[in-house]
Parts: C-alpha cells; sequence; structure tokens
C-alpha cells in the first residue's frame, strides 16, 4: 500500500477542517467587530443597538453585583426541567398510544387539534392555574414540547419494521417485552432528534413565560430591559441565552452518541 | 408417530372491502424429526399457513395438533420461526441477539452465555459474541438468526425462505449448515420455498400448494437416495433431475 498517499489524504482533510475553523472564526469576529465599529461611529442606533464593549460593561456589572448568576440558574432550572418533563412526558402519552391502538384512533383529532394550537397562547391560564412563580413557567416550557414529542415519537414506534415483533412473538413474548426489547431501543434514533427540537422549543417556553410572569431570569431581564429602554441589557441577555442553548444541544448529542453508536 | 397435525384448517383474510379466502381445507400431517417444503404459486397462502402454526395468529377455522396437543400459550415455545431475513436486533450484540428467546422465557441469565457460544460454534461462528450485527455479512447474520431460533430448544422448526436474501453461495452452505444441524438434533422442519431445487435437495417431502384459495394440491415423496445426501451433493445426484421435473410440470399445471 501506498502510505504517503493516504497521509496526503489525512493532510488534506485536516487543512480543510482547519479552514472550516478559520472561516468561523472570521464570521464571529467580522460580526462583533462590525457590531462595535458601526455602533461607533453611529452607523447604527447606538441606544437600540448597543455595542459588544457596553454590552460586555453590563455583563461584568451583573456578574460583580451578584445578580446575573440568580438569573441565569433560575431561568436554566426552568428550562432543564420544563425540557425533560416535556419529552418523558411526551413520550409517555405515545407508549400509552402505542399500547393501545383504541386510544390511539379516538384521541387523534385531539392530538391534532393541540398541536396545531399556539400553546403560548395558553400562558395566561396557566398562570392563573398554576400561581404567577416558578412551576407555571416550567409548566410553560414543557407544554410546548409535550404534543409534538407525543406525535413523532407515537410515529417512531409505529414505524419499527413489524418483523422485529414477529421475532419477538415467536419467542412467546409478551407486549411489554416487545415494547422494552425491540420498539424503545429501535426508536432512539428519533427519540434523540425530537429531543434536539425540544431544547430549542423549552427555551422559548420559559423565555416567553418569563415575559408574562416572574421576577427573575433572562425573559424578565430581556422584558426589564426593554420597558427602561436599556438594550444593554435585553443583548446580553440574549447573547447568553444563545450560549447555554449552545451547551444544552451538545449535550444531547453527547448522550446521541453514547446512546445510538451501534445502529446502522 | 404424527408430530404435527393440521386439521381442516380454512382461513380468511377480512377487509374493510371484502373477505378472501387463502386456505381451504388444509389437512396434512408431518413425522417427529421430518423436513417437509410447502411450495406453490404466490398467494397460495404458504407462508399463512406457517404464521398459523407459529401461532401468530389462529386460523379461522380448524386444529393444529403438537404431540397430540392443540397450541397454546404454555407450548407456543416448542416453535422456532425464521424469516427471509434474519431480523437480528442491531442494538443488540450477536451474543445478546441469540439469547433473547432464553431471557424472555427464563430469568437464568448464568448458562445464556454458554448456550449462546456452543450454538455460534455449531453455526460455525465462534468468536463473534462481541460483534454487531452490521460487522457480519449476510450469510452470517442468517446463520446468526439459525443458532437464534434454536437457542430456545425448540421441537418445530418452521422456515419462512430464509435463504431467499443470500447470495448464491452463502445459500448453499447454509442449506447443508441447516440440514446437518436439525438431523443431529432431530428437530422436525417446515420449509416455505419458491425454489423448488432447494425443496428437493434438503427435504423428505414436498407439498404442493394451488393458490385461489390455498388447497394442498400434491404430496410428493423424495426417493430415498436423495434424502440421505446433503442438498449440495443431492443437486448433483442423478435422480434429481427427474424429480425436479415431475414437481415442475405439476407446479406448470396449476397455471
Amino acid at each position: 500500500m501506498d502510505n504517503t498517499l493516504f497521509e496526503r489524504y489525512q493532510k488534506s482533510l485536516k487543512k480543510e477542517r482547519r479552514f472550516v475553523r478559520l472561516y468561523q472564526l472570521v464570521i464571529l469576529l467580522l460580526f462583533f467587530g462590525g457590531w462595535e465599529l458601526f455602533s461607533r461611529n453611529d452607523w447604527i442606533d447606538r441606544l437600540i443597538f448597543s455595542s459588544p464593549s457596553r454590552v460586555w460593561l453590563t455583563f461584568v456589572e451583573k456578574v460583580s453585583d451578584g445578580t446575573l448568576m440568580i438569573h441565569v440558574s433560575v431561568t436554566l432550572m426552568e428550562t432543564v426541567v420544563g425540557f425533560i418533563v416535556g419529552t418523558l412526558l411526551g413520550t409517555l402519552l405515545a407508549m400509552v398510544l402505542w399500547w393501545s391502538p383504541m386510544i390511539s384512533k379516538v384521541l387523534d383529532p385531539y392530538l391534532v387539534i393541540l398541536n396545531a394550537m399556539p400553546k403560548v397562547a395558553l400562558g395566561p391560564i396557566l398562570i392563573v392555574a398554576l400561581g404567577p412563580g416558578y412551576i407555571s413557567i416550567m409548566a410553560m416550557g414543557a407544554l410546548i414540547s409535550v404534543i409534538i414529542t407525543t406525535i413523532v415519537v407515537y410515529t417512531a414506534f409505529k414505524g419499527v419494521d413489524p418483523n422485529y415483533s414477529k421475532v419477538m412473538q415467536t419467542f412467546g413474548a409478551k407486549r411489554w417485552q416487545i415494547f422494552k426489547e425491540v420498539i424503545l431501543p429501535a426508536s432512539f434514533p428519533t427519540i434523540i432528534s425530537t429531543l434536539k427540537v425540544n431544547v430549542g422549543l423549552s427555551w422559548v417556553g420559559v423565555i416567553v413565560g418569563e415575559f408574562l410572569v416572574s421576577s427573575k431570569g433572562l425573559g424578565y431581564l430581556i422584558i426589564y430591559g426593554f420597558q427602561v429602554f436599556n438594550f444593554n441589557l435585553v443583548l446580553m441577555s440574549l447573547l447568553i441565552i444563545a450560549v447555554f442553548a449552545t451547551i444544552m444541544y451538545q449535550v444531547v448529542e453527547l448522550i446521541e452518541k453514547k446512546l445510538i453508536k451501534n445502529q446502522d | 408417530m404424527d408430530f404435527l397435525q393440521l386439521e381442516n384448517i380454512h382461513h380468511s383474510y377480512f377487509s374493510s372491502k371484502e373477505a378472501k379466502e387463502v386456505l381451504y381445507d388444509i389437512n396434512l400431517s408431518i413425522r417427529e424429526g421430518e423436513f417437509v417444503s410447502f411450495i406453490g404459486p404466490s398467494g397460495c397462502g404458504k407462508t399463512t399457513l406457517l404464521s398459523i402454526i407459529a401461532g401468530l395468529f389462529p386460523a379461522t377455522e380448524g386444529k393444529i395438533l403438537i404431540d397430540g396437543e392443540e397450541i397454546a400459550e404454555h407450548n407456543k415455545s416448542l416453535i422456532g420461526y425464521m424469516l427471509q431475513q434474519d431480523y437480528l436486533f442491531p442494538w443488540k450484540t450477536i451474543e445478546d441477539n441469540v439469547t433473547i428467546g432464553l431471557k424472555l422465557t427464563d430469568r437464568q441469565n448464568k448458562t445464556h452465555k454458554v448456550t449462546a457460544n456452543a450454538l455460534l460454534q455449531e453455526v460455525g461462528l465462534p468468536n463473534v459474541g462481541r460483534y454487531y450485527p452490521r460487522e457480519l455479512s449476510g450469510g452470517m447474520r442468517q446463520r446468526v438468526a439459525l443458532a437464534r431460533t434454536l437457542a430456545v430448544n425448540p421441537k418445530i422448526l418452521l422456515l419462512d425462505e430464509p435463504f431467499s436474501a443470500l447470495d448464491y453461495q452463502s445459500k448453499l452452505k447454509l442449506e447443508d449448515l441447516v440440514v446437518e444441524t436439525l438431523k443431529t438434533y432431530h428437530k422436525t422442519a417446515v420449509l416455505v420455498t419458491h425454489d423448488i431445487g432447494e425443496a428437493i435437495a434438503m427435504s423428505e417431502r414436498v407439498f404442493l400448494f394451488s393458490a385461489n384459495p390455498g388447497k394442498l394440491h400434491k404430496v410428493f415423496d423424495i426417493p430415498k437416495e436423495l434424502q440421505g445426501l446433503s442438498p449440495f451433493d443431492a443437486r448433483q445426484h442423478p435422480s434429481y433431475g427427474g424429480v425436479f421435473q415431475s414437481i415442475w410440470k405439476e407446479l406448470e399445471s396449476l397455471g
């Protein structure tokens, strides 16, 4: 075998990767650099669009007086709980539907209606019902993802090749055994991809929830910043949300790698 | 002694538009340790009949007796079923795939590993227990599926065209392996196939079905001199051609 060819190929791969990283960095620097430049020269409205340096100053100030920590942890907690509850509840509902074809037939139109309805519109009702606190915000984060999770995961359950179940049946497997050994593991890839969607959805639910009610959290900071016309604060919160949403997404990808490394 | 008996089996499929009769008054019996094949044109209900024997769903009418007893929950485990494709679970290792049937019926996990290794050895695949199905070739996977079917020690093996998805070479090798393994363990087997040659080479009797509705048309006894040979050698035997011709003509006459 010609090893030099292979080495050259590997080198070209490495080179390409470095280029991609470089361009990604350039875009990032251009974005923040341009933002700063435009703002300093008054090419954009400094009051509305702020600037990276001012956002940074706000960030430092909020970190040093200790308030940012509280806001971030509140929102993060609400989002993570909303995300987990939404996904688990959705998967559980999907299990019920799979278990009983009768229930699934009966509930079908209701699922369609619930899915089509904008869940954030339920916000006011939730707040009245559950009180203006963490609970209703977490409920919001969960509610926004639960129906779509149910539909997608149930579709995945139904889509599993029936011959796998047939194999189990010939071994005299009970229905729950078929579920545990075949249906669930076969659906992991789909469940994971709904997790990825749900990360984004839960953030929407929680931030909207905080817009409506609450005196803590990043959603609150955004609304507060907007009310007192402090857009440094708004943009800082947005950037923090972007960072944490990305981290959550990465965590899900990590789980994905661990869970489905052996599937075709 | 008749081991598997089918008495007056009728079966119909119902859909919202029509009822279709697929099996009409099937009566047949198979001796213990015998290897038989079901052949016939498509739509003759041979796979349906196999599924009914496997207990996947009940026949509309009729009785199935195994060893004189009707099949029910408690003796379902007497039957092993192999499908067209291996359907190994891609998320389980080969070893876990082989032992899945045991895991479902018996909680004693310790002996499973030993059973799995012995069976993999038997089908000519030692040392693959830790692999995943995607790492094996089609022929190897179907051999693992055979090991998985044998693991629960069934009395009857139902083979639903298990060689049809394989390349010709793997198919011939696997035919030999299946016949040899089943003879060793003195298992009764029913093979569904559309390949006349395969039916002749592997079985002792061939049941020919006609279609619409599926009826048992004729039973062929395979000559003794072919029965003693491995499927590969049987195909080379001088009397193979004659048997093939007679079954072929009968199949043609069905249209």
